[in-house]
Order: structure tokens, then C-alpha cells, then sequence
């Protein structure tokens, strides 16, 4: 079942401005589609996946945010910093988060600096509660059938995943060293991909070839491109080309106006506005060209003039059509 | 060309006279809204009028270097070939800024520990806020050189950018906070200050501790803490320094945003937090606003006319991209009017969207005389 059968963490970055949270929002829903259990994870603290799914801003829960059709349900965590250390403590050490050690921990500002202050403590907190829920089994089966995280922007991305690395230089032994390294163990096995969200534009292009190349080095298994907000041309690419280049016939045009009773100058207008248009769709076509050298399966999904809940389905059927779940 | 004429906020700010008088503009925004091509633009806009500018980029992707022309920046300004004035521009290599600072206020030895402590590598070159940390003293390294009239900053295209505002206080809670004194106990073991934190709840926190994060890694922090120990003082008031230097009315901050929802709502954020500290907000940059050539046709006139034209045809063709583009435009109007309508007094200055990106020196004095027009 689509392009990515063995993964069960979709971990979905981007440039900012590319709509990786709608993205990964879509992608959760599609991966649902009939009956399955999904967990959409926010780890920025910005509260985007509430805001998408209308609901009021999550706590720090899973919690049930959508219905896939067929049957699948979509659930959302966001993951806020100081809980999960909490939560951390509690399963690994049996602290209880009102208990003495954890209240003396907070009130002497251990857990501020812990989770603000202490280099690579905070993505190791937020990596490692996404780690437990892809590992989390109910039963004998995994609890969730797939979970996908709005990860960090495609320039901190490396670094958000690359803990062991963080972690590295701090601890070379001990319970901090073991808990990075079972989840590094997770996030560069086959179980993972890495998906980037860009646009057809030369910046968010440019990020994902970068991305590509330093997730490739890091040993962080990459997985498809999704090309968000493509906008289809009205005209041929003959059109364009004779729009661009200035020999689009003027006369004809103005006929072409006169004929419907609009004002024929507005012609040299539509023109230059074309023109506009045209030099943005052949900067686009280059755009797909070195995202197609990247050699990863790529997706495109349309520009919507509103992204509300019943977009999403639409993106996340259009995903499934292209084989993304 | 410009069409769609919105209701202008209450007091549209003068960006000409801010780029003229100001000593710091601090541009701030989500990603992608083109907030370094901003800056870039103000600077170079200010260094034609004649100030003795420099440019500070944050960003990693080395977006600013492409657009002025350098094939590498570092941690020190540069001047930018091609410019009718003195612009300096330089992207901000934290770790050697912090590195300074480190070789500056502390002893030589000391120093060295410093440098050497695994937790200082970790927390120079990695720890998210840094970044904002090192920035900001940067800024204020520039601006007290003298050398400069105006520093342009940008900063990290995050909700954190803007966590160098609660540096000072968030240092001093810290410092003047029970952790400093539990991780300087046993480098000071013995001493009164141990005897002070060992009552409540102390052995149960350094068992906790050294079973959650291991006794050597412990070890290292608390040899950090008493490593950096010396510096702390000097820390808290450079903090201070710089969030004093950033209330001053010489200081203009700019908000940069497009005019999408989600670049809109970070703008929000941004702005409410700058009212918040009493920063100087001189007003938000909105890029890539769509114009239409032809506003006074409409998108409904335009679809009806290529609905009576051969399907194919270029008139027809050129009607329907035009409807599109109002559509866009229609859209766009009406998350500004939202924007205006949630903080009325803030300025709002639009850019026009181009079909590529700004690459060279030209485009950025395109940028920049939308920016003052």
C-alpha cells in the first residue's frame, strides 16, 4: 500500500511558508483511509494542527481529531517540552510529576534548564516521545499503524533528528547516551522516512536539494517530495512562450476583447500581466527539473484558496491517487 | 499599477526617515516571507542615502550572500562590491562570537576550561537560542564600534527569534536560581555554600540526577557552571545592555510577513509580543502582494467573456489568467483587512511579488524603493 510500505514514522519537514503542517496533516489522514490508527504529532509548540483540524489548542494527549473515510481515525499530540520530560521521568524512573524529586527538580529550576537550557536535551525529549509512540504496542500489534510528525523547518532538520550527534558530545556512557541511541536507532532504520514539503519556487527547491544531500549524509533515510501549492497554467505553452518572448499577436487580442464589448486597450494590460504569469511558470518548470534529479518520488498538490477541513480530505485523497499512502 | 487601494492603518509609517535616523532596525517574521531579502533591501537602501550601514544575517542558508553578491560570509562584516555607499554585511558564526566573548571576560586557564568543557561545545554550536543570544550581541558589538550609522539585523525565522527579550530575565532567574548553586556544590565541596542546598530535597535531587543523566555527565555540567561562574555577572548585564539598547527610539523593529494566513498569524504574535515589551515597532512589511495590471475588470466580466471565446484561444486564455489573478488578489485584500482590523495602529508597507527571486543588487533596489514607496 503506497510508495512507503514499510515505514511507520513519516517524519514531514520543509522550508517555512511551504505548508508542511498541512501537509502532514493530509498525509495522516491518508494514511488512516480504512480503519487505521494514526497519530499526528506537533513538536514546535504553535498549535497548527489544532488550528487546521478547528479544534481548541491540544494538550499535551492524544487526542482523537479526525475520522478517515473508511474508518481510520486520526489522533494528534502536541508535544510540549517540560511534559514530556515529566512524562519521561515518570516511566524511566518512576518519578511521579508531583512527587518530592520532581517538584524539588522543578522548584530549583532544574526542569526549566533541562528543557530551555541544556544543549540537545529538548530534541532528545521530543524524539524520544515520538519514538515511544511508534514503538507503543497494543497487544502484540503496534499501537499505532503509522505516526506523522511536523517536524522542524528543512534548516534545523538535520539537527532536530541527528541527536545521537547532540548527545554525543555530552554523554559518552550512561541512561541519557542509552536513550539516544535507542531512538536514533529508530529514526535511521526503515521503519522512518524523512518527507520535504516544498514549493516551485527557487528557495524552498534549492532547501530541499540541500536537505537531501545532509539527511543522505547522516544516514537519515529520505522519503518523497511533496510539491505544494502548484498552480496549473490557463495558457499553452506556445501561449507563454509568445507572451514571454513579445510576439503574442496584439491585434488579435484587442479583436478578441472588442468582439466580447470590453475596452480593446485593456489587451496591452492582460499582456504584460501574462508576461508576469509566464516568466513565474518557466522559473516553476525549472524548479521541477532539479527536483526531479533528486530521484525521489515526488508529489504535487494544488494551491487551495482556503484550507479548511474538507481541503484537507481532498489533499489527502489526491496523496493516496499519487500512491504517498 | 497599484490597485485594490485598502483602507491605509491609522499612521502610515515613514520607512525613508526610519532607514535616515534609525541605529538598529531588527527584522523579525516567520520563514519563507523573505524577511532576509528585507533586511538586505533596507540596508542597502540606507547605505545609498548615504549612512555608513551594516547588514547581520542569521539564517544559515546563505540566502543574504547570494543576494549581495558574496561568495562567503563570516563572522566578520564585509564591505558589499557594487554599492553607491559604505554597506558592510556579514553572517553570524555563533560559535566564534561566543568563543569571544568567553576569551574576552575570562582568565586565560579559565578560558581554556571553558572552551575545552564538552557542555560549552554543545551549548555554542547547537543549543537552539543561541543563536538569538549571539546575535544580539553581535548587534551590539557593531553598533558600539561606532563604525556603523545603522545595523540591519535578521533574525531565525522562528517564534524564538524573539526570545533574546527574555534573555536578560531568564539569565538572572537562572544565575540567582537554587541549580547554579546545586551544580557549583561539588566543585565547592565543603565550602558553606554545599551545607546551604544539602537540606531539602538535595541528596534526593543529585541521586535523581545522576541516575537520570549519568554522574559523568554531571560532573562535566557542574565543572561547566563553576567554569563559567566568573562570567556570569558580565553575562546578565551585557543582556541588559542589549535590551536596553533595543527600547531606544533609535531602534525600529519590523515585523516581515506575506500575505498568507500563516505568515499573517506569526506577524500577530510578533507584534503583540514587541507591544508587550514596548519595543519601538515601526511597522510590518507585507512581501509578495499581487497587483493586477487591469483591476477595473472583473473576474466574473473576464470568465463570461472567455466562456464566449474559442476555448483555446489566447484572449481567452489571458482573460482567465487575469481572473485568477484578481481571485488572488480579492484574497489577499482580505487577509490584510483581518490584519488591519486586529491592530489598527500598526503600518502596514507592501511589497509587490515578483516571479523570482532577488539575486543581485538591482533587485534589491527594487525591493527596497517598493519598500519606501
Amino acid at each position: 500500500m503506497g510508495d512507503f510500505p514499510a515505514v511507520r514514522l513519516h517524519v514531514v519537514s520543509g522550508k517555512g511558508g511551504t505548508g508542511k503542517t498541512t501537509v502532514a496533516a493530509a498525509l495522516a489522514l491518508a494514511l488512516a483511509h480504512g480503519g487505521r490508527r494514526v497519530l499526528l504529532v506537533e513538536v514546535e509548540e504553535r498549535q497548527g494542527i489544532a488550528q487546521l483540524f478547528d479544534t481548541p489548542p491540544l494538550p499535551y494527549q492524544e487526542r482523537k481529531v479526525a475520522v478517515a473515510p473508511g474508518g481510520g481515525d486520526v489522533y494528534a499530540l502536541a508535544v510540549d517540552t517540560e511534559e514530556a520530560l515529566l512524562d519521561y521521568l515518570h516511566m524511566f524512573y518512576k518519578l511521579s510529576p508531583n512527587g518530592l524529586p520532581a517538584r524539588t527538580l522543578r522548584r530549583i529550576g532544574a526542569i526549566d534548564f533541562a528543557t530551555t537550557i541544556a544543549p540537545g536535551v529538548r530534541d532528545v525529549l521530543l524524539t524520544g516521545k515520538i519514538k515511544e509512540a511508534v514503538t507503543r504496542k497494543d497487544g502484540t500489534r503496534p499501537w499505532y499503524d503509522a505516526v506523522v510528525v511536523d517536524a522542524p523547518p528543512t534548516g534545523r532538520i538535520g539537527r532536530f533528528l541527528n541527536i545521537s550527534h547532540e548527545v554525543g558530545g555530552l554523554a559518552k556512557v550512561g541512561p541519557l547516551k542509552a536513550q539516544s541511541d535507542s531512538v536514533m536507532k529508530v529514526l535511521s532504520s526503515k521503519q522512518t522516512a524523512v518527507h520535504l514539503v516544498t514549493l516551485l519556487e527557487e528557495m524552498p527547491v534549492q532547501e530541499t536539494r540541500d536537505a537531501v544531500e545532509e539527511l543522505t549524509a547522516l544516514g537519515l533515510p529520505v522519503g518523497g517530495v511533496v510539491v505544494n501549492m502548484v498552480r496549473s497554467s490557463q495558457l499553452t505553452p506556445a501561449q507563454l512562450r509568445s507572451v514571454e518572448d513579445g510576439t503574442a499577436p496584439q491585434e488579435d487580442v484587442a479583436a478578441g476583447l472588442a468582439a466580447q464589448g470590453l475596452e480593446p486597450g485593456l489587451g496591452t494590460a492582460l499582456l504584460a500581466q501574462a508576461a508576469d504569469h509566464a516568466e513565474r511558470v518557466t522559473l516553476e518548470e525549472q524548479g521541477r527539473d532539479v527536483l526531479a534529479h533528486l530521484g525521489r518520488p515526488t508529489y504535487e498538490l494544488p494551491l487551495l484558496s482556503e484550507v479548511d477541513l474538507g481541503a484537507l480530505y481532498e489533499l489527502a485523497q489526491m496523496l493516496r491517487d499519487q500512491g504517498a499512502a | 499599477m497599484r490597485t485594490h487601494e485598502l483602507p491605509k492603518a491609522a499612521s502610515r509609517v515613514d520607512l525613508e526617515k526610519v532607514l535616515d535616523t534609525a541605529e538598529i532596525i531588527v527584522c523579525c517574521g516567520s520563514g519563507g516571507v523573505g524577511k532576509t531579502t528585507t533586511a538586505a533591501a533596507l540596508a542597502l537602501r540606507a547605505a545609498e542615502r548615504g549612512r555608513r550601514t551594516a547588514v547581520l544575517t542569521i539564517d544559515p542558508a546563505r540566502r543574504l550572500a547570494q543576494a549581495m553578491g558574496l561568495d562567503e560570509l563570516d563572522n566578520t562584516p564585509r564591505p558589499v562590491a557594487g554599492v553607491d555607499g559604505a554597506l558592510d554585511a556579514m553572517m553570524l558564526d555563533m560559535k566564534r562570537t561566543f568563543d569571544e566573548i568567553v576569551l574576552a571576560h575570562a582568565e586565560p586557564a579559565k578560558a581554556e576550561q571553558i572552551l575545552a568543557n564538552p557542555f560549552y561545545q554543545a551549548l555554542s554550536s547547537s543549543f537552539a537560542g543561541t543563536q538569538e543570544y549571539m546575535a544580539m550581541e553581535k548587534l551590539g558589538q557593531l553598533h558600539a564600534t561606532g563604525d556603523y550609522d545603522l545595523v540591519v539585523v535578521d533574525t531565525p525565522p522562528t517564534r524564538s527569534a524573539l526570545d533574546f527579550l527574555d534573555a536578560p530575565e531568564r539569565l538572572t532567574t537562572f544565575l540567582d536560581g537554587r541549580l547554579v548553586k546545586v551544580l557549583l556544590a561539588p566543585a565547592k565541596a565543603g565550602g558553606k555554600a554545599y551545607l546551604r542546598v544539602m537540606s531539602a530535597g538535595f541528596s534526593v535531587f543529585t541521586n535523581a540526577i545522576t541516575r537520570i543523566i549519568g554522574a559523568s555527565v554531571l560532573q562535566d555540567l557542574s565543572q561547566f557552571v563553576a567554569a563559567m561562574e566568573t562570567m556570569f555577572g558580565g553575562f546578565r548585564e551585557r543582556a541588559q545592555t542589549t535590551y536596553d539598547l533595543l527600547k531606544r527610539p533609535t531602534t525600529a523593529f519590523v515585523v516581515v510577513a506575506a500575505p498568507e494566513r500563516d505568515a499573517l498569524r506569526e506577524a500577530s504574535y510578533f507584534v503583540e509580543r514587541l507591544e508587550k515589551e514596548q519595543m519601538p515597532l515601526a511597522g510590518v512589511v507585507l512581501n509578495r502582494v499581487h497587483r493586477s495590471a487591469a483591476p477595473s475588470l472583473t473576474a466574473e466580466r473576464a470568465l463570461a467573456a472567455a466562456e464566449q471565446l474559442d476555448a483555446g484561444s489566447l484572449t481567452a486564455g489571458l482573460l482567465r489568467v487575469h481572473a485568477e489573478r484578481l481571485s488572488l488578489v480579492q484574497r489577499e485584500a482580505h487577509l490584510k483587512e483581518r490584519f488591519t482590523g486586529a491592530h489598527p495602529d500598526v503600518s502596514l508597507i507592501e511589497v509587490e511579488a515578483l516571479a523570482g527571486d532577488v539575486h543581485d543588487l538591482e533587485g534589491l533596489r527594487r525591493v527596497g524603493a517598493d519598500l519606501v514607496a
